[in-house]
């Protein structure tokens, strides 16, 4: 009995049973919150993604809607934004995820109203490498994405972007730079042909 | 037993005797990466205190019925557990803080302080012992973060809390507010800290 390795971690068992169940009451009891709290932050991004950061104050109407794209056989869900100003379509925000280096990064994409240039980029959560990867949250970085032509792939390149479509590698974090680049080509890859004709 | 240290010796060890960051010189992660403004400084305090207190007074709870060898996993299981609910909670109710201090809180779970601890008073003496002993360890380590926390703060913004104190015309060093400024800091402060204490000891020893 003293060598059963299962008995000696009975208390190991028992605590992790336990922890596991009050950890997962307080994510039910939170969660709600912590979505709207989410929400909440992509709403206010709405209008700098779209009309660009000196034009953030200006209001924007937001219709939110959930577009399912079908892809190797699965149903993929995008969170998309419609911005509408004046009555006109200004743009769409689409929020997005995908692998990064150390964890998923979620990120909100502005794209113009024909889906042809991205008007913004936003990092909404990340848990890359501080100092390194996660200044793929860096404004300064982020702004290369804006003015992009969505027509080719964006492509990260270590050596200086010339090229319309290639996007400056962080030093020291290409595998989230490059992570930020796949993601951003996945959405516009699965959501143009859905979007572009809509309005 | 006699010589082990009362509750309040616990309590009192930890705040300057045996302060975690100048004296034990543990969890210098957190005291590098948060200390930029003393808000975050002392969030990241009040987590640990949460987890600590929770993590003794838990591990002390169950000390007569650990198996010595598992002590560890123990240790993790719960230290996690409580790092999570404090995750999720600036999650919900301060969400521009949890997002500002992004991965330094999950890294509580390995924050040697709280590990260290557990293993030297939680895991051996009574519950009041360890919640003493969490108390004053916490507040230990947030005089240390909040010390470093308040010179970057103010050399590095001109501001306290986010209140500016230094007249418009300081040109705000904004090296404090970086890395480096952590380190500059952070070695000046426990090189004044030794200072004093050999300081006192050469005293005594005279004495």
């Amino acid at each position: 009995m003293k060598n059963n390795y299962i008995l000696q971690a009975w208390l190991v068992l028992l605590l992790a049973v336990f922890y596991g169940g009050s950890l997962a009451g307080v994510q039910l009891s939170l969660s709600p919150k912590i979505n709207e709290n989410k929400i909440n932050e992509t709403r206010q991004r709405v209008p700098a993604l779209v009309l660009g950061k000196d034009r953030a104050n200006e209001p924007v109407e937001i219709e939110s809607e959930n577009i399912a794209v079908e892809k190797n056989g699965r149903k993929v869900f995008y969170n998309v934004f419609k911005a509408v100003q004046d009555g006109k379509q200004a743009g769409w925000v689409i929020k997005t995820s995908g692998q990064g280096y150390g964890d998923k990064i979620e990120l909100l994409l502005g794209v113009s109203p024909d889906m042809s240039i991205i008007t913004g980029l936003f990092v909404l959560d990340q848990k890359e490498t501080p100092g390194l990867g996660n200044r793929i949250a860096d404004p300064a970085w982020r702004q290369q994405f804006v003015h992009k032509k969505t027509d080719k792939k964006l492509v990260v390149v270590k050596t200086g972007a010339k090229a319309p479509n290639e996007i400056d590698a962080i030093t020291g974090a290409t595998i989230s730079s490059r992570s930020v680049c796949a993601i951003v080509n996945n959405t516009l890859s699965d959501l143009k042909p859905k979007l572009a004709g809509v309005n | 037993m006699s010589n082990e240290p009362t509750p309040l010796e616990r309590f009192i060890q930890g705040i300057i005797p045996e302060n975690p960051t100048y004296r034990q010189m543990l969890g210098l992660c957190p005291t590098l990466a948060v200390t930029g403004n003393l808000k975050s400084a002392m969030t990241m305090a009040g987590a640990v205190l949460f987890v600590l207190f929770c993590a003794n007074v838990i591990v002390s709870l169950i000390r007569n019925i650990l198996k010595p060898h598992l002590r560890i996993v123990i240790f993790t299981l719960t230290i996690a557990t409580f790092v999570t609910i404090v995750d999720r909670f600036l999650a919900a109710y301060m969400y521009s803080m949890s997002k500002a201090l992004g991965p330094y809180i999950p890294l509580i779970i390995v924050n040697c302080i709280i590990i260290c601890r557990c293993e030297v008073c939680a895991s051996k003496q009574s519950v009041i012992h360890a919640g003493a002993d969490a108390i004053g360890q916490s507040i230990g380590f947030a005089l240390g973060l909040g010390s470093i926390a308040a010179v970057r703060e103010i050399l590095g913004a001109g501001s306290l809390l986010g209140f500016h104190v230094l007249p418009s015309c300081w040109p705000n060093w904004v090296i404090m507010a970086l890395p480096p400024g952590a380190f500059f800091t952070f070695g000046l402060l426990m090189g004044t800290v030794n200072w004093f204490v050999s300081k006192k000891e050469k005293k005594q020893n005279n004495a």
